[in-house]
């Protein structure tokens, strides 16, 4: 689930922090920077394992802040393909189910990849795994709340930094709210035994 | 910024669980600036990282018992993802077993398996409480 990333960056301490060990400092703004946030291709950050080379500090003038190059190695959320993984259903749309982690939420099940057959109850905007044995067809919905187990399958990263004023004319003429997309989502499937929710997994 | 190594290496739960513990008494001790703005990511991805790996097995779950777990994975030859994601659930089926281990019906015989979920029960710690239900 977590990963360690190689990382190289220049961190600025303004001078009011000179008195501070320098090694926290720069921890601290490490942490500023980057925790909670998602680096493009590389995963949801959480927070500074260690720094492996703190390079010379340079100060430039016309800013009497120091800068110095520090290489150091940040742990990811970033799963493998194929992981398996335990998070809370959130909610079910018509798109499929919607799962979270806590920490991180834009996690989705496509209906194809639900167990088959399922339907989704429009009265209770919920999906219905319609399991069948010889005695009839048990439908077992998937409520808000409860445990999945499920495989990662796809992640996509979305570059949301900020367009140039170029495309400003567009967007001024419309009064559409700016669509906001999530920069690291995955794609899950529950399509084989033993996903799904845990209750219907265990032996009683 | 530059990334040098997207995948340095692989972390276990464990692994993440004991460091965020570690530098939130760190963060308790100094103590002055944890409210600042600038704090609040941090703040808010440990709380929820936390809350949800404390709900995982690798609560229960020490340095040496890693140790001992990777000796005894070595006779089965599973790839390390395979090992990571049996050390991070703790799977008590074979069903489950089939899930993380790739082409499990062709590498392993069903006493494999068995021993295998042998051994992760056994050396994995479980939930106290669960583990006190009569059999």
């Amino acid at each position: 689930m977590f990963v360690l990333v190689e990382m190289v960056d220049t961190v600025r301490i303004p001078p009011w922090q000179f008195e501070r060990k320098l090694n926290d400092s720069i921890a601290e703004e490490l942490n500023k920077k980057l925790a909670n946030k998602v680096v493009y291709n590389v995963g949801l950050c959480i927070c500074l394992y260690d720094i492996t080379k703190l390079e010379d500090a340079y100060v430039f003038p016309g800013d009497g802040a120091s800068h110095t190059k520090v290489h150091f190695r940040y742990v990811v959320f970033h799963p493998f393909l194929d992981e398996i993984l335990i998070g809370v259903i959130k909610g079910c749309s018509p798109d499929g189910v919607h799962v979270s982690l806590g920490f991180f939420d834009d996690i989705l099940i496509p209906p194809e990849s639900l167990q088959q057959p399922a339907k989704f109850d429009e009265a209770e905007q919920v999906w219905v795994w319609e399991y069948e044995t010889e005695e009839g067809a048990h439908d077992l919905y998937m409520d808000t709340g409860e445990e999945i187990r499920f495989r990662v399958v796809d992640e996509s990263f979305v570059d949301t930094s900020p367009t140039g004023p170029s495309s400003a004319e567009a967007s001024t003429s419309s009064e559409e709210a700016p669509k906001k997309e999530a920069p690291y989502t995955l794609v899950g499937s529950i399509s084989e035994p033993g996903l799904g929710l845990l209750s219907w997994w265990t032996s009683s | 910024m530059e990334v040098k190594d997207a995948n340095a290496a692989l972390l276990s739960n464990y692994e993440v669980f004991q460091l965020l513990t570690d530098l939130k008494e760190q963060r308790k001790e100094s103590g002055k600036n944890k409210h600042s703005s600038g704090q609040q990511n941090l703040n808010m991805i440990m709380y929820e990282t936390m809350k949800y790996l404390s709900k995982t097995p690798c609560r229960h779950q020490s340095p040496e018992i890693l140790r001992e777990f990777l000796i005894a994975m070595k006779s089965h030859r599973l790839t390390k993802a395979e090992k990571l994601q049996l050390l991070n659930h703790r799977p008590m089926t074979a069903v489950e077993i089939q899930l993380m281990v790739e082409e499990s019906e062709e590498r392993l015989t069903e006493e494999q398996i068995e021993d295998l979920l042998q051994t992760v029960t056994s050396i994995l710690p479980g939930d106290p409480e669960a583990e006190q239900k009569p059999e």
